[in-house]
């Protein structure tokens, strides 16, 4: 994580920092229906069935594609991003201007090598920038969704996905890879379309919500809508955004992404910005303002209701549910590969959670890689520096690449 | 296929043996597979299923990024998880005197596989009794390189010992080959006290009795 630099204007409370230009708001809101993206429409001929009940026609997935699809379309890689992330893995984020959220993993000659693969990476169902989410239009109305968008699921999100993959003119991915949310898609994969996944890897991630987890989501749901500016959800149309209660939710949930000890090392009890205890409710120490940073950098690019929809979708994600309550049934009769990555420090999916995983694909007879990887940074540590795991996912996809007949990725990362 | 006999003499001795007990396609499970180099002999001599368990984090990352089904785990409290007769074999390969309770997992390996293979240093082996007897102390050799005090090898035995275990859980030798300090195979009908001095280290087939 880069060196902490807040701005001076963090004195007082959270309402004075949380001020946005027109110009990012405007962009946030046409990124939603016309993303800067690759975008595929469906039409009322196509329409996206949902766990929740009712279909949704017209609706949109927007993505991004790196690399070229070989003749055989057998090298292709579909990444699922976590959250809050997006299609803008490897590329500009056209709201922040930041660059793409796995570079490491992703790139020319990386483990996820674009020289080799053909690389996918959608918005999920439910998000903002450009596939069908609360903020979109709906087309029945003209004004945006809000919380008339049914509710979405994990699983929701992947059927979205493999129209997208089957409009590509591709029958089976070679991979499906992705952390946290993004490694509930990747199991999910697995579970509903094992024919046309041959092989799947699972960072941080669980087969199922704890109650911890869900408690976590739902504080930070709670406080969008205790903001009065959330209006019951119809914000846009009313010119107002739930600034506050978006902030403090990503604060809540941004503890979660990190360990005791990262903090500890990273902050500890040092003050911001002063010499004494300021006797006051001002951001006295580091962590606090961290956090206000956060939250406040985090509004500026996402919208509150689609974060309330991709918690949602979490919260309700349990593999085994559907199975019998045995997760092993879920991957009976399974040839996908699978590599499941987990991290020491991560408490929001600890290690037994993978192992859970892991056992339940040993039980189905299933091909399987696991590596608890050493890292004291806590969940986010899959987005980081932690070389272990990209030497793992280049020897895993060298392996699978092997089985599948393609070339694999480079040996190791261009200088 | 690579056939075993073209294998260049780098191949470590014991690990050439084991290949050659497994019979070509089936699904083995090595337990303490190390860095993966007896899973990748097997999958470029035999062309079997493998998959591994190792419990070293480095021992697992090298053999998942040779590419092998490599989980890290430990064999004494993770073979629970397998169904029973899940593998054609379950190998434990100079494992077995690293575990806590070597007795419970031979038997969850004659659970999990239809036979099973073990290899392991000969405690009784007459440089080991050398040591101990004139030197008085714990043999520390090119074998066996560790100090009593730092040493995974927790649970050493000599080829008697394990094959009255194997007797006592009610496993059958099918096959059992011992090799001697310069690695050589020593003869089949040697007696087994002469194998148990001799022996340096041993391979085994088992099954369950009975089968």
């Amino acid at each position: 994580m880069a060196p902490l630099t807040l701005p001076e204007a963090e004195e007082t409370m959270l309402d004075a920092t949380l001020t946005e230009t027109d110009a990012q708001a405007s962009l946030r809101r046409s990124e939603a229906d016309t993303p800067s993206s690759l975008v595929m429409r469906f039409g009322t001929d196509a329409p996206l069935t949902l766990d929740a009940g009712p279909a949704i026609a017209p609706w949109q997935i927007a993505y991004q594609t790196y690399g070229e699809l070989n003749a055989d379309r057998s090298n292709a890689i579909l990444i699922c991003h976590a959250l809050t992330g997006d299609q803008h893995v490897a590329s500009t984020n056209p709201v922040t201007g930041k660059p793409g959220w796995w570079t490491l993993m992703v790139g020319p000659g990386k483990p996820i090598d674009t020289d080799r693969f053909f690389v996918i990476c959608s918005n999920v169902l439910g998000g903002c920038l450009g596939t069908t989410g609360p903020a979109s239009t709906n087309p029945e109305t003209g004004r945006p969704y809000g919380l008339d968008l049914p509710v979405v699921t994990i699983a929701d999100m992947v059927r979205a996905q493999a129209m997208l993959v089957t409009s590509l003119g591709i029958e089976q991915l070679f991979a499906v890879v992705g952390g946290s949310m993004g490694g509930m898609q990747a199991l999910q994969w697995a579970a509903s379309y094992p024919d046309r996944v041959f092989s799947t890897i699972a960072i941080a991630t669980s087969y199922r919500h704890s109650s911890q987890n869900i408690a976590f989501h739902e504080v930070g749901r709670q406080a969008v809508m205790a903001d009065p500016d959330w209006c019951g959800g119809r914000y846009l149309e009313a010119g107002r955004n739930p600034k506050k209660g978006l902030a403090v939710a990503r604060m809540a949930a941004h503890i979660t992404y990190m360990s005791d000890r990262s903090l500890h090392q990273k902050f500890g009890r040092n003050l911001q910005d002063r010499d004494a205890l300021a006797f006051g409710f001002d951001a006295d120490f580091q962590i606090e303002s961290y956090l206000r940073h956060q939250g406040m950098t985090f509004v500026d690019r996402f919208d509150a209701n689609s974060y309330l929809y991709v918690t949602r979708a979490t919260d309700y994600f349990d593999l085994a549910a559907d199975h019998g309550g045995v997760l092993a049934n879920v991957f009976k009769g399974t040839k996908t590969r699978f590599c499941v990555l987990s991290f020491t420090s991560d408490w929001l999916y600890p290690t037994s959670e993978s192992r859970a995983v892991v056992h339940a694909l040993n039980a189905a007879g299933a091909p399987v890689s696991f590596v608890e990887i050493d890292s004291d940074r806590g969940h986010d540590s899959f987005l980081l520096d932690i070389p272990e795991q990209y030497r793992i996912v280049r020897g895993f996809l060298t392996g699978a690449a092997r089985a599948r007949g393609i070339a694999g990725p480079a040996a190791e990362d261009k200088p | 296929m690579t056939d075993l006999a073209d294998l260049t003499s780098d191949v470590r001795i014991d690990l050439k043996l084991i290949a050659g007990l497994i019979e070509p396609g089936s699904r083995v499970l090595d337990i303490g597979c190390g860095d993966g180099a007896l899973l990748e002999l097997l999958e470029r001599t035999r062309g079997v299923d493998a998959r591994g368990i190792e419990i070293s984090q480095e021992g697992v990352n090298a053999a998942v990024g040779r590419g092998l089904s490599v989980i890290q785990g430990d064999a004494d409290s993770d073979l629970v998880q397998y169904p029973d007769q899940s593998f054609d074999y379950v190998v434990l390969s100079h494992t077995i005197q690293a575990t806590r309770n070597a007795r419970r997992v031979l038997e969850e390996m004659l659970r999990i596989g239809r036979r099973v293979v073990v290899s392991l240093p000969n405690f009784g082996h007459l440089d080991v009794r050398f040591r101990l007897m004139f030197l008085g102390r714990m043999p520390v050799s090119k074998r066996l390189p560790y100090s009593w005090y730092d040493t995974p090898n927790i649970h050493f035995c000599t080829i008697r010992d394990f094959v009255e275990l194997a007797r006592d859980v009610g496993a059958r030798v099918d096959q059992a080959i011992v090799l001697d300090g310069a690695g050589k195979r020593l003869p089949f009908s040697l007696p087994w006290i002469v194998w148990n001095l001799l022996g340096a280290q041993a391979v085994f087939l088992l099954s369950r009795d009975g089968r």
